[in-house]
């Protein structure tokens, strides 16, 4: 019986082994993830990491050096295009894989793969709107170019020489958390990527909540809570302006007050929308204006902010082109940055380019609808969603002529809907080549090369402006838009015919633009592209005013501008809001109903010197009672029915205000008296010193504190791999648009003198690797709001000091 | 002396071990050191668990140290360590110990079956 205590001992062995080789639950596999030869431990990368090495691919085609500069932006030079780009696709792998993969999982609606079945809901969402389907169309168009093909072929075989040639043990961290491996990537992947960008950007709506709010209200009252225009506005192109009739005309169909303004059906479907803080701000400022006689290029594109962070910076150089700039980690080069000419960069553009139709089908199976008179036959996609560690889930999704059968009986979030069913139209369906504008940007010259390219931008739409060494400035508003008649797709429209289509698109040329201007600089910070009386398109309403009010008020005033005048600029925490709506507070407060307390706070908000500032405590006390007084003043109504609906936006409220203090929407509809705006600003903020009260009990009374800014892992779980409490000022409607969790994604401000003098920072670091001293190392630079100097290294540069390490590629 | 030479055999074939086959290469280096080299199965166990538990904490030890603590101030709070670095390399070397532990106890209980 010698055998058993062998036997007893092997088994309690491989027991051992195959129990820390599995997950359990969250537990990553414990052997195989603490293993310091194989684990996290591999992916504690020493401080003094030499990043040198010599690589060989077949693929490529000749000799390329990267250097890496000491904040580890790489510095490309290859002696072709292709080898660039394939070096880019390796460097974006090395540095960014885990990021790369992750953000198209999500935008394929594949996070359930990895996380399992607590995002199934995410991820149907993301195949019902259609983002596989979309990013296969763009797909087909950006392949059919032979130049993007290039491109995007060079990338992907980069990317994959990387994962090919990596060992398990240098597998980024969160795969061995979350225990996976990465997939080969591809162009379709990329082409995912650059979908995710469009959901985020140009995926904003708000059909289902306005026909709401107009089947309560009524249509007048709709236009009051939800305004078309603005007294404020300070479009991107200035009042004033005179636009040429339109080369295309749109009519409302004539059915358009019994079936659409008069239709009285509302849905209490809730969508999950991307943030609508999504913004940005730039402007260049032409020779006139500055002191080196060039213009200066500014833009920071305002994002969710993560780690890894979306950017990561670089310089692609060849003989062809040399770029430098910020680039997506999942797409070949520069978006955002500069090359030897020119200097360009974008802002959102905000329009509406979702819009949702009620489609008739003959019964649940959904294989016919109505349309123009007849039953037309549906297209399915089966979508199967796998599910880790479960079963998977298939999702059968109709199409119609407008695009997928986003919500139905099967999918509602959480709405009940009984014969209902709502398809999307959304322009990101439409076949585009948004690289090609970017390629063309990365290599333009000329404001000519620039227009050029920036006609293959379609979806997401963008405010590009423009600067260049030859003195140039400009900006446009550039996106292939719907042109649409008053109230178009505000509301849901009827599907059963094609009189309530999109009836063109707007000529490119007629898209708001405008060079050189009279005043010197171009801007834009979201607002209102255009002066929406004068302009002959319909452009919605939702655009926020004043970041672009106080841009431009600032860059009136100044003169000799030099680069630390545009850096103190971006980081402005000038609330221009507060400026105009305090004096309500102020004026229409009953001081005598205050208590002592109440008095004390009430003091602070008059005496406050309008700037989110970190250590500010007016800012917060404003910011909240300016958020009681909302709820004060629209809560009741908005609360009425069960639907889902929008608050209106802060300058609906505030020039509703300034105009009338008996504004309609001031009583309070569900109590027998008729408050007036006194009544509401005093309760507003006698309910606003509560929450102040207990801020500054926590010592959390400073706007820095309150605002509490922090940078999140993409897992937001894995709160020890985020940068929590940063110290960091401004907020929504300050230039510097930095909230808790969104804000400037990359600082960038480049002026084109002879040799270019550029300046840049984001909120992370150039590795995504959370046990590596460069995964946020510029994060305190930017919360301090400074700046690195961007180094244009140039061929000759090969033994400056600046150079920390170099990889060399060759075939 | 053999159980000294044990240990060190135990972690220099771990190492080994780990440049070519996954993790659980620990427990065959340790299984066939304790088939090779007699020792009494206690002392057997005792030689395979310290021999890995002086590999994983020395490697994990001077990573950190490498590091700068970075990484591992991050994980200690991802596994609920409440932040303790100590506790983290503890816990790397005591896995991989105990799994070498008991493979050096089978081949020890091996060792005994074919010798005898």
């Amino acid at each position: 019986m010698k055998v058993v205590p062998f036997i007893v001992s092997l088994v309690i062995t491989i027991a051992l082994i195959v129990c820390l080789d599995r997950q359990w639950g969250t537990v990553p596999p414990v052997g195989k993830f603490v293993s310091p030869q194989h684990g996290f431990w591999q992916n504690a990368e020493a401080v003094d990491e030499n990043f040198n090495s010599t690589l060989v691919f077949p693929q490529l085609h000749d000799k390329s050096t990267v250097y890496f500069d000491q904040r580890l932006v790489p510095h490309v030079f290859a002696e072709n295009e292709t080898d660039a780009y394939f070096i880019q696709g390796y460097l974006h792998a090395k540095f960014r894989l885990w990021q790369m993969e992750f953000q198209v999982m999500a935008s394929a609606g594949r996070l359930s793969e990895i996380v399992g079945d607590k995002t199934i809901n995410y991820d149907r969402r993301k195949r019902r709107l259609g983002m596989g389907y979309a990013a296969e169309k763009a797909l087909i168009e950006m392949e059919s170019d032979s130049t993007t093909k290039a491109e995007c072929d060079a990338y992907t075989e980069g990317v994959n020489a990387y994962i090919s040639n990596m060992k398990e043990s240098e597998l980024p961290i969160e795969y061995k958390l979350l225990n996976y491996k990465p997939e080969k990537w591809s162009n379709l992947k990329t082409a995912l990527f650059l979908k995710y960008m469009s959901l985020e950007l140009a995926g904003g709506e708000n059909d289902f909540e306005y026909t709401n709010a107009k089947n309560v209200f009524g249509l007048a009252d709709f236009e009051l809570l939800y305004p078309s225009s603005q007294d404020s506005v300070d479009p991107i192109i200035p009042k004033g302006y005179v636009y040429p009739k339109p080369g295309v005309n749109i009519k409302a169909p004539s059915t358009v007050d019994s079936l659409y303004f008069a239709k009285t059906d509302s849905a209490d479907i809730a969508p999950v929308k991307p943030d609508p803080a999504n913004g940005s701000n730039n402007w260049a400022v032409g020779g006139k204006k500055t002191k080196s006689g060039k213009p200066i290029l500014c833009n920071d594109p305002h994002l969710g902010l993560n780690l890894p962070s979306i950017w990561f910076e670089m310089q692609l150089s060849t003989p062809s082109m040399n770029v430098y700039g910020a680039t997506f980690p999942g797409a070949p080069g520069v978006i955002i940055g500069f090359n030897d000419s020119c200097a360009f960069g974008v802002t959102n553009a905000e329009r509406d380019v979702a819009d949702f139709y009620e489609m008739k089908f003959k019964d649940e199976t959904m294989k016919e609808y109505w349309f123009n008179g007849e039953w037309k036959t549906s297209d399915f996609r089966y979508d199967t969603i796998k599910v880790k560690d479960k079963p998977d889930v298939v999702d059968t999704i109709a199409y119609t002529v407008f695009g997928p059968v986003m919500y139905d009986r099967k999918f509602s979030e959480n709405a009940v809907l009984k014969n209902k069913y709502y398809a999307l139209r959304w322009k990101a369906h439409d076949p585009s080549n948004e690289l090609k504008c970017f390629n063309g940007l990365d290599h333009a010259k000329n404001y000519y090369d620039y227009l050029s390219a920036i006609k293959n931008m379609h979806t997401p739409g963008q405010n590009f402006v423009f600067a260049s060494k030859s003195g140039d400035i400009a900006i446009w508003d550039q996106g292939e838009f719907p042109a649409k008649w008053k109230h178009q797709g505000d509301f849901i429209m009827p599907g059963t015919d094609s009189s309530y289509m999109w009836q063109a698109m707007i000529p490119q040329d007629e898209n708001p633009h405008i060079m050189n201007p009279e005043r010197g600089f171009v801007s834009s910070a979201n607002q209102f592209p255009a002066d929406p009386a004068a302009y002959p398109y319909y452009l919605g309403g939702n655009y926020p005013p004043y970041r672009g009010l106080i841009i431009n008020r600032f860059l009136n005033q100044m003169n000799g501008v030099t680069t630390e005048d545009m850096m103190k600029l971006q980081t402005e925490n000038y609330n221009v809001f507060a400026e105009m709506a305090r004096p309500i507070l102020i004026k229409y407060m009953s001081d005598s109903l205050l208590t002592e307390d109440e008095q004390r706070y009430f003091d602070t908000l008059k005496t406050w010197n309008l700037r989110n500032d970190v250590n500010e405590k007016g800012a917060t006390i404003f910011v909240v009672a300016w958020d009681y007084l909302v709820k004060a003043i629209y809560s009741d109504e908005l609360t009425k029915t069960k639907l889902p609906m929008v608050y209106p936006y802060e300058s609906t409220l505030l020039e509703a205000l300034l105009k009338d203090s008996n504004y309609k929407f001031v009583d309070n509809i569900t109590t027998d008296k008729k408050e007036t705006l006194r009544d509401d600003v005093t309760a507003a903020f006698k309910t606003a010193v509560i929450t102040l009260r207990k801020a500054d009990a926590d010592g959390k009374l400073k706007w820095g504190k309150y605002k509490d800014t922090r940078v999140s892992h993409l897992v937001p779980t894995l709160t020890p791999f985020s940068r929590q409490h940063l110290p960091i000022g401004g907020g929504t409607n300050c230039i510097n648009a930095e909230k808790d969790t969104h804000g400037p994604s990359w600082r960038m401000i480049v002026e084109l003198t002879d040799s270019t003098n550029a300046y840049g920072v984001y909120p992370g670091g150039q590795s995504g690797n959370p046990g590596s001293p460069y995964y946020d190392s510029f994060i305190d630079t930017w919360a301090a709001g400074k700046y690195f100097p961007l180094w244009i290294m140039g061929r000759g540069d090969v033994e400056d000091k600046r150079i920390k390490a170099k990889i060399e590629f060759s075939k | 002396m053999k159980f000294i030479v044990s240990l060190l055999l135990t972690a220099l074939l771990s190492f080994v071990s780990g440049l070519y086959l996954p993790w659980w290469g620990i427990a065959v280096a340790a299984f066939l050191v304790a088939v090779v080299i007699p020792l009494k199965h206690g002392i057997a166990f005792i030689a395979g668990f310290a021999g890995v538990f002086l590999l994983w904490g020395g490697l994990a030890w001077w990573i950190d140290a490498a590091n700068n603590s970075i990484l591992s101030k991050k994980i200690a709070l991802v596994l609920p360590l409440g932040g303790s670095i100590v506790l983290l390399i503890l816990i790397t070397a005591f896995f991989g110990a105990l799994v070498a532990g008991f493979a050096a106890l089978a081949g020890s209980y091996l060792r005994k079956l074919v010798v005898e």
